[in-house]
């Protein structure tokens, strides 16, 4: 059971990798927004591996308390709350940017987006 | 009353800016002159307070503040020392400066949008002074996040170009503070705490392990993205050129100095620099600033548009902070902490001449800032006091912290870092004098006068008092912190060092 973790935090290595790779490659903004979400996926995923207890429950009170060893962690799930909000506000500024930049350029591809910003002036 | 205040001044330096956010907005719908008299008034009053912190911090040692009564390492504490007190300092009193300048571009601006900005504004005060408040890794997290979200929407105000500028440093900031949520994932499961003192206690044991390796890399790449670091430092350019003129002055002020401040915190407080990861860290970290002082020297003199000059001199003198660091020794840390001072109202100031000039004569290009000093003298006068301190010629503050940087490398033999140093001083006074001889030793073409745009006709000085004084309080600052430097150094800076350097 134990060396069986190794492939979860292979597999999330490469979610996290897959995400930054889809960012700097894929010339769409909406593609770069998708990236960037399976990489915090990915960030999100690997707290909440890493507070797993083998033959462990989820931590909410439904016959008499145990001892500690009973539940997984709860705090790597607190604190991924909070990271699950933060993704969701970048996402939705990240979304509010685009509308305005569609209706600026009209296009949301990135060298469209350059070519025209070069021949702007202030 | 006066009891609730003093007993809680750590948390409402923090709360102030986050509630008077939520207010100004509803406020802008009433008059938007009562939401700018509020939000001064927010941001006086955590000067204040931050001046009071620091005070005690002195005085009486470092302030150890839980929320809730709830006691660390269960609770979530703020942790005041010097270092931190003086960086709260500096951050609420150059967004109190930068507000009051800030006034005079949001005339005519709708109630909605003049609202939204002070709401902005505040969130982002308040994110960053949590950012150094907190004594907690997850917190300031939480603090980085708000911080960044409101800089990108701050910086698409700026118009059509910004919106783009503000989108790649979405995604850039965004895999930077992934980064750093990264490594204290690896800290968290090593030690089983987020609270930084618990961490200073527990992580000597286990320095050399991969995963707080691990952990230590990611949070210096992390934070090395959002301090713009080079090669990290793509988003910066854009981001300060397009943004509106007030939103640059603060940001290139104090953001990127917030983020090496917590490299510092974590490197030199928390793992401490004595282990042989942290060590090996510092000085790639160190080769890279070496690098970025020169790179963004040489592409500031390719630059024809002021403010994307300032934005690549910007990311040569966070190689200076970085390089101080990296030399790690008494005067390295003392010359890195002085400098994060000095760059902060230098640049602040720079910016918000350049932003001056454009606001009344639309002139953003270098060449036209020929004859500049004739008809704004008391600004371009600021301007060179500022670009004195960016050479680094005394009395201007920018010489000392230079100086400091200069011992640090002589002591410990490091001769590159000595020569990049000098070499630098001599890059900048190149692209700092191009701007100085157009604005002050060239006359302006009869056929090519320099026009005055409409909003800044009837004007009496030569620009609204509202945007001078900030101006001109910055241009005495950066004189007064030259010549005071010493006290500075021996009052404030020596108690603000971490343990093993002192």
């Amino acid at each position: 059971m134990q060396t069986l973790t190794i492939f979860i935090y292979l597999f999330l290595v490469a979610l996290f990798v897959l995400g930054i790779y889809g960012m700097l490659e894929r010339p769409n903004l909406i593609k770069k927004l998708m990236s960037m979400n399976i990489m915090q996926v990915a960030v999100i995923a690997f707290f909440l591996v890493g507070g797993q207890k083998i033959g462990a429950t989820f931590p909410i009170l439904t016959q008499e308390l145990s001892s500690a060893a009973h539940y997984v962690n709860p705090l790597p799930h607190a604190l991924m709350l909070t990271a699950i909000v933060v993704s969701l506000s970048t996402t939705g500024v990240a979304l509010a940017l685009m509308l305005k930049i569609k209706d600026h350029y009209r296009d949301l591809e990135e060298p469209n987006l350059f070519r025209a910003m070069e021949e702007e002036e202030e | 009353m006066i009891q609730i205040i003093t007993e809680h001044l750590p948390a409402l330096t923090i709360v102030i800016p986050l509630l008077f956010a939520t207010l100004a907005v509803a406020l802008a719908y009433l008059t938007p002159q009562l939401a700018r008299w509020v939000t001064i008034f927010a941001l006086a009053a955590v000067t204040v307070f931050a001046g009071l912190n620091l005070r005690h911090a002195l005085l009486e040692g470092p302030i150890r503040y839980s929320f809730g009564n709830w006691l660390p390492p269960w609770g979530i504490e703020y942790v005041i020392d010097p270092l931190a007190a003086g960086m709260t300092l500096l951050i609420s009193f150059v967004s109190l400066m930068v507000i009051i300048y800030a006034g005079s571009f949001l005339k005519g601006q709708t109630r909605l949008r003049q609202g939204v900005f002070y709401a902005l504004y505040l969130l982002l005060t308040g994110g960053l002074l949590g950012m150094v408040s907190t004594g907690d890794l997850f917190n300031l997290y939480v603090f980085l996040e708000i911080s960044s979200l409101t800089c990108y929407g701050l910086i698409a105000l700026g118009g059509r170009r910004a919106t783009v500028a503000s989108f790649r440093y979405l995604l850039q900031g965004t895999i930077g503070a992934s980064f750093y949520l990264l490594g204290i994932g690896y800290l968290y499961m090593m030690t089983g705490t987020l609270n930084m003192l618990d961490l200073q206690s527990l992580l000597p044991a286990i320095i050399s392990t991969p995963p707080v390796i691990i952990a230590l890399v990611m949070i210096a790449l992390g934070m090395g993205i959002k301090m713009a670091l080079f090669p990290l430092h793509g988003w910066l350019p854009d981001a300060y050129t397009y943004a509106p003129p007030q939103v640059t002055a603060f940001i290139s002020s104090v953001m990127t100095k917030v983020s090496a401040y917590v490299f510092l915190r974590i490197t030199f407080y928390i793992i401490g620099a004595s282990g042989t990861a942290v060590e090996g860290v510092l000085e790639i970290m160190g080769w890279l600033a070496a690098v970025a002082i020169i790179a963004g020297s040489i592409m500031a003199l390719a630059q024809t548009d002021l403010r994307r000059m300032l934005a690549y001199s910007s990311v040569a003198q966070i190689g200076y902070i970085v390089l101080g660091m990296a030399i790690g020794n008494f005067w390295g840390l003392i010359g890195a902490l002085l400098h994060i001072l000095n760059h902060a109202i230098t640049k602040g100031s720079l910016f918000m001449v350049a932003g001056g000039i454009k606001w009344k004569t639309g002139e953003y290009k270098i060449p036209g800032y020929t004859g500049m000093a004739d008809k704004m003298p008391l600004s371009m006068a600021c301007f060179l006091m500022g670009a004195f301190s960016m050479i680094g010629l005394p009395p201007a503050a920018g010489f000392f912290s230079k100086w400091y940087l200069l011992l640090g490398a002589v002591e410990i033999n490091n001769w590159v870092f000595v020569a990049v140093l000098i070499v630098s001083s001599l890059l900048n006074l190149y692209y700092f004098f191009r701007v100085i001889e157009n604005a002050y030793l060239k006359k302006r073409e009869e056929t090519d006068p320099i026009n005055i745009l409409p909003q800044a006709k009837s004007l009496k000085p030569e620009l609204p008092l509202s945007m001078l004084l900030p101006i001109v309080v910055f241009g005495v600052a950066i004189l007064f912190l030259g010549i005071f430097n010493e006290q500075i150094v021996s009052s404030v800076l020596i108690f603000s060092l971490p343990k093993g350097v002192q």
